[in-house]
């Protein structure tokens, strides 16, 4: 009865960690795809949904931190493949580091 | 203008001068505004318009401002944000209470981390509590915001507004119903809230500022300069007061021929416990776990309630710790634990009858106390017990949580279990359960019913009175049954911090008592005077 399932898992480079743009980016992204996808700050968990925004940022994972995937469903691989691919990418927003930082550090 | 003065009943002691703030009407008891399902559905209105107006101003925005809406539009459009709200909710609590609660949650986690970057998305959850309240507002006033300081007015007070409100800056409460046995004003006498009860009607408007005397059970209204004046003197005498009880706290309990009486505290949070010296006290004499059940974030996990117990252990040192078991029911709903709408909350599924209605529930409180045993001297107490059969029942749960933890290898140790006395099939016949390894009076409880007045009922209340000779009679009663069967007896309910009872108290032969952390000096004060038959 169980779906396969698939894992993955990604260190976060992003300079503040997952906090709320990155958060914004990874559960709407995770939401286009119908498969079940949890995510976790450490190998044994605990998960959870990354598609809820109040979850992951509640998480508060620093830069440094692995991220571990799974997921299940039809599109499982691709989903995974394309949050590794964000986390890897930085979230894509290499330019706002420096706003962000100056928001942090003081 | 001259001032107003009326006068009710005490509910907790002290005096306070502040400005006045009026409840609304609905701010009453457990403000019914609807059904479960209207404040539900109230609730997901309310964060669709709060959002559809987030939506439009984002698209004028830019950058940082357009990052933080598409976060709180996120956010909002996240059904985990509301869940804990709906919860509390399916339990009977109003739309904008339970939004209320469930936000200042998150937003005290994210302010808690020491990371400035999530401190400040805490003012960005702040901007969407208030949005939504103010969506689901429409005309109503929501939860009001209680400026710091002011005395409160109005019908009653629900357990939420009063842990929503800062009294560290002072303040009070004054209330044209209202009981002094409620839970409100236990929360306030633990924290030194002054408060008045069962004031009657009061003047809807007019008066901007107001005295409480919670001593003397008095609102004054628009004081003027003479009973301001009144007020300070009133104020030196209680701070002197509270000096010499001070005094009194760091010494030991004993009767005036010198015979020892324990003083333990009842402590509802851990949090309650930075502010007191250990020193004052010989233990804990009751822990209210309730508190732990009522964040908004849903039942407690294991981890955090052993972190809860293990707190309070430590502090305490090697002096007794008694934990009771959730006391959920009666006058203390817990969303997602207690049965809704019965008809007779007080004599229904409360307490230890609760707990073995959901053993899954209780097995992970049961292991939690298990595992916080080791750090320190740890008692355990079922509430509500009225037959032996519920301490066996009890016992074979604890067995069993102990015995998965010694199979998993996680540490830990087995507490005795001991009950908390307050019905009185119990305290008319203690002997019957001599399978506790200790007893607890809750005097409360135990005068509610041997009364047969609710606590919580304005017109009755005045009966419901720990110094009906029946109360001092079953005290007495369990205390011989006490020392027949080798069982410690305490009593850790009002009457044990009331210098009114402690006479009859020392008479039933009773010598240890739990007590509100502030009340121990005046306590230790009143026991001085005493002699061992209860005579002054």
């Amino acid at each position: 009865m169980a779906e396969q399932e698939s894992t993955a898992s990604v260190l976060l480079t992003h300079e503040v960690g997952l906090h709320a743009r990155p958060s914004v980016k990874l559960t709407k992204l995770a939401k286009t795809y119908s498969s079940d996808i949890a995510l976790a700050t450490a190998e044994g968990g605990p998960w959870i949904d990354a598609k809820s925004i109040v979850r992951v940022m509640a998480a508060k994972a620093p830069q440094g931190t692995v991220l571990h995937f799974r997921a299940s469903g039809p599109d499982a691989d691709a989903a995974l493949a394309a949050l590794v691919s964000l986390v890897k990418r930085d979230f894509d927003e290499a330019g706002v580091h420096v706003s962000e930082r100056s928001h942090a550090g003081d | 203008m001259p001032a107003i003065e009326l006068t009710g009943r005490a509910a907790a002691p002290g005096l306070a001068l502040g400005a006045l703030y009026r409840l609304a009407e609905r701010a009453g008891p457990r403000r019914v505004a609807g059904t479960p399902e209207e404040e539900a559905a109230a609730l997901t209105t309310a964060i669709a318009s709060a959002s559809a107006a987030l939506i439009a101003i984002m698209a004028e925005a830019e950058g940082e401002g357009a990052d933080i809406l598409e976060f709180q539009v996120a956010m909002l459009a996240d059904d985990e944000l509301a869940a804990p709200a709906l919860a509390a909710i399916g339990a009977g609590i109003d739309a904008a209470s339970a939004w209320r609660a469930a936000l200042d949650e998150a937003i005290a986690g994210y302010r808690d981390g020491g990371d400035a970057y999530f401190a400040a998305r805490a003012s960005d959850l702040e901007d969407i509590r208030d949005r939504v309240l103010a969506a689901l507002d429409d005309g109503e006033a929501g939860e009001p915001i209680v400026p710091p300081g002011a005395i409160l007015v109005g019908r009653d007070v629900t357990p939420s507004l009063f842990l929503s409100v800062d009294w560290k800056a002072g303040g009070a409460i004054a209330l044209s119903e209202g009981s002094p046995s409620s839970h409100v004003a236990m929360l306030a006498r633990a924290r030194g809230v002054p408060m008045v009860v069962g004031l009657g009607s009061l003047p809807t408007s007019g008066a901007a500022e107001a005295i409480v005397d919670g001593d003397g059970g008095r609102l004054i209204l628009d004081p003027d300069a003479r009973a301001k004046s009144a007020f300070a003197r009133g104020a030196a005498g209680a701070a002197d007061r509270a000096v010499v009880e001070a005094e009194a706290a760091r010494l030991p309990g004993r009767l005036a021929d010198g015979s020892p009486v324990r003083v333990l505290i009842n402590v509802a949070e851990p949090e309650e416990l930075d502010a007191i010296d250990p020193a004052i006290c010989d233990g804990i004499g009751l822990v209210r776990t309730e508190f732990l059940f009522h964040s908004p974030g849903g039942l407690p996990d294991e981890e955090t309630q052993f972190r809860a117990y293990r707190r309070m252990l430590e502090w305490a040192g090697e002096r007794p710790v008694t934990i009771r078991t959730v006391d959920a029911g009666g006058d203390k709903p817990v969303p997602g634990l207690t049965i809704d709408g019965e008809s007779n909350p007080f004599l229904g599924t409360r307490g230890v009858r609760l707990s073995l209605l959901r053993p899954e529930i209780f097995r992970i409180q049961l292991r939690a106390l298990a595992r916080a045993a080791p750090h320190g001297n740890l008692k355990v107490m079922l509430p509500m017990v009225t037959v032996p059969g519920e301490i066996e029942a009890a016992t074979r749960l604890l067995d069993a949580a102990v015995a998965e933890l010694a199979a998993e290898g996680i540490s830990h140790m087995r507490p005795p279990l001991g009950i908390m006395v307050e019905v009185p099939a119990v305290a008319v016949v203690p002997d019957l359960y001599a399978d506790a390894a200790f007893f607890s009076i809750g005097s409360n409880d135990l005068t509610q019913y041997a009364t047969a007045a609710a606590r919580d009922i304005a017109a009755v209340a005045p009966l419901c009175d720990a110094g009906h000779p029946a109360v001092a009679a079953l005290v007495a009663n369990v205390v011989r049954a006490g020392e027949r069967l080798g069982r410690e007896v305490s009593l850790c309910g009002d009457m044990g911090g009331d210098p009114r009872h402690l006479p009859a108290l020392v008479a039933a032969g009773l010598r240890a008592v739990s007590v509100a952390p502030r009340l121990v000096g005046r306590v230790k004060q009143a026991l001085a005077a005493i002699g061992p038959d209860g005579a002054a």
